[in-house]
């Protein structure tokens, strides 16, 4: 695998993107004779060949269900299940790897679990969650849906004209907050706030972070630790592992204290005619069978992660935003708009276009056209799309299996995007 | 011809970039409806004046992609001054046309019918092209089948507005 081919320093050699790519089968797929340029990767990573084979081995050697089986297959389903929390844990930092990671569907079901279970339970009328102007509807929804059953008073960190979070009024705004939801990356503008900082002012305030980290934990090195997160929820499809499964990270203490979000089998204790007595976390939340396979395959995405290096793949991905950000600036000039941080160094691997007049819609149709896969629409981030004053952009996102080629493919594209609307 | 050029028709770009019957009426008398596209956030809003049984004049706002923009144009052209029947027969012809089981068009559209698409076609109603137009430009658009929400939204928006002044009478 590609990991093998890096030279004698890993951490200082470059990526081998064309190693990487051979490791992804459907970045050998033809669309129209063209090949793949897939730029969709902050809505939905691919997959590499050991994440494919892991599943696949799972299936064939040792699926059973969970926590339930005395026999030997149902001990490795077991196994391979419980070593997964552990790689998930271990991956994020966290201090008690066994007990603090939860398998949730997605990043979205961690979310609502903190704010349906843990904010449902601990929350009062009047109190304070703030957000940011940068959430994704993941860590917004919740949040409001919690608000207006329990009267909360939500309140905004807005962006300024850098597309940062403006911090000047930080101590004003989370005076007396109880909850501070944060996006460790925009899925829309890059836009990675100082959430160590954040959070430590949060914590001074007697606040708790809630992050979502569905667009960092794939492209950095992540630690809870230094995050300063109380909890940190991501999605394994983001990160080159499978649809279905999510991570919600939370302190042991906090989520010792918080009830269970679905009732049924795995989550209890025991249960009476009048009642029951749900069991530990993380068990406690995860109501019936969980996702096995797709718990192996994360693990399994997690191994290919760090065998070619967060840090490397980081550097890669900064690289490849920083090229993509001269490259078509040199290019397009005034033509074209990328909404979102201008500095490479305060950014993740996302621009979200406006190319002359051209609908992101019709901008994306033209790419696609050239096998250039980039999304356009709201982004689930409609007060932010307010904010920017736009009802959509087109996006294209960068991960390891990206290159320079890449950017050069979505340059031509955008050209003759161009040429076309004229 | 292309897929792309299919879809985006000189007709088609053409209503795009000088958009017809582009604006506001005042309501009353005229009846306002508003329809999203949830996927793209495009929006158009439909004026409507109806002096008896006829639809004697329209006007379309919002904003949104070529499609979604040229389709809301070619309509508010092709029903300004017909009767409500002829309008209901030409929404029931064009989102025929927009679906995928529109054979009688012998179109070779390789997508699948998308939900909610199914049951506004009603089945297989043969599809008279002749009879739309130049909104026969728009049938390129089958071929790429998430953009058949952008094509149908202004016409499904005309569609409520007419069923909400059929309530209010
Ligand atoms: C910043 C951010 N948060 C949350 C999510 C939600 O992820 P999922 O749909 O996997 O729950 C996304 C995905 O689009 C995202 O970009």
């Amino acid at each position: 695998m590609a990991e093998l081919t890096a030279r004698s320093d890993p951490r200082a050699a470059e990526l081998d993107v064309a190693a990487i790519k051979r490791d992804f089968p459907v970045l050998a797929e033809r669309f129209r004779g063209r090949r793949l340029v897939y730029l969709d990767s902050a809505a939905s990573a691919q997959h590499p060949l050991p994440v494919l084979r892991a599943q696949e081995h799972y299936y064939e050697h040792a699926h059973a269900n969970v926590h339930r089986g005395v026999y030997a297959l149902a001990e490795r389903a077991d196994q391979l299940y419980e070593r997964a929390r552990l790689t998930v844990g271990r991956f994020i930092g966290a201090p008690d790897p066994a007990r603090e990671v939860v398998f949730t569907k997605n990043a979205t079901e961690g979310l609502n679990l903190v704010a349906q279970a843990w904010g449902r339970r601990h929350l009062r009328p009047g109190d304070v969650v703030v957000v940011t102007e940068l959430e994704h509807h993941a860590n917004l929804v919740p949040w409001l849906m919690l608000a207006e059953e329990r009267q909360l008073e939500l309140r905004w960190l807005e962006i300024d004209e850098g597309f940062r979070l403006d911090l000047s009024r930080l101590t004003e705004v989370l005076r007396g907050a109880r909850v501070l939801a944060i996006s460790a990356m925009s899925n829309v503008l890059g836009t990675m706030p100082p959430v160590a900082e954040l959070a430590e002012a949060a914590h001074r305030a007697g606040a708790l972070v809630v992050v979502d980290g569905a667009q960092l934990v794939p492209h950095q090195p992540v630690d809870v630790g230094s995050l300063g997160a109380d909890f940190l929820a991501f999605s394994g499809h983001k990160m080159c592992g499978p649809t279905g499964i999510g991570v919600l990270w939370g302190r042991a203490e906090l989520l010792a204290a918080t009830p269970p979000f679905l009732g049924g089998g795995g989550m209890i204790k025991d249960v009476r005619r009048d009642g029951f007595v749900p069991d530990d976390p993380p068990q406690r939340f995860e109501a019936g069978t969980p996702p096995i396979a797709e718990a192996v395959g994360l693990a399994a995405a997690i191994e290919y992660l760090q065998g070619i290096g967060l840090d490397r793949i980081a550097a890669h991905e900064h690289h490849l935003t920083a090229y993509a950000l001269e490259r078509l600036q040199q290019r397009f000039g005034r033509d074209l708009v990328i909404h979102g941080p201008r500095e490479p160094e305060a950014r993740g691997a996302v621009l979200s276009l406006a190319y002359r007049d051209v609908h992101p819609h019709d901008l994306a149709q033209v790419l696609d056209q050239a096998g250039v896969c980039v999304r356009a629409g709201h982004h689930c981030a409609k007060p932010l799309m307010r904010r920017l004053g736009v009802a959509a952009t087109a996006r294209a996102s960068f991960y390891l299996y990206n290159d320079e080629d890449d950017v050069e493919a979505l340059a031509d594209a955008l050209a003759s995007a161009g040429s076309l609307f004229g | 011809m292309n897929d792309l050029e299919d879809l985006y028709r000189e007709i088609i770009l053409d209503h795009y970039r000088n958009p017809r019957q582009r604006g506001e009426l005042p309501t009353p008398p005229a009846t306002r409806a508003e329809g999203f596209n949830p996927l793209c956030g495009d929006e158009v809003v439909v004026f409507l004046q109806v002096e008896g049984d006829r639809l004697v004049d329209i006007r379309i706002s919002g904003q949104g992609c070529s499609i979604s923009q040229s389709s809301a144009s070619l309509m508010a052209a092709a029903v300004k001054g017909k009767s409500l029947p002829e309008v209901r027969r030409l929404i029931a012809t064009f989102k025929a046309m927009m679906s995928v089981h529109g054979t009688a068009l012998g179109s070779d559209a390789d997508g699948e019918e998308p939900s909610g698409e199914a049951e506004d076609a009603s089945g297989i109603v043969p599809v008279d092209l002749d009879s739309l137009g130049e909104l026969a430009a728009l049938q390129g658009v089958v071929k790429f089948p998430v953009r058949i929400k952008c094509a149908t939204l202004s016409w499904n928006t005309l569609a409520q507005g007419l069923d909400e002044l059929a309530a209010a009478r």
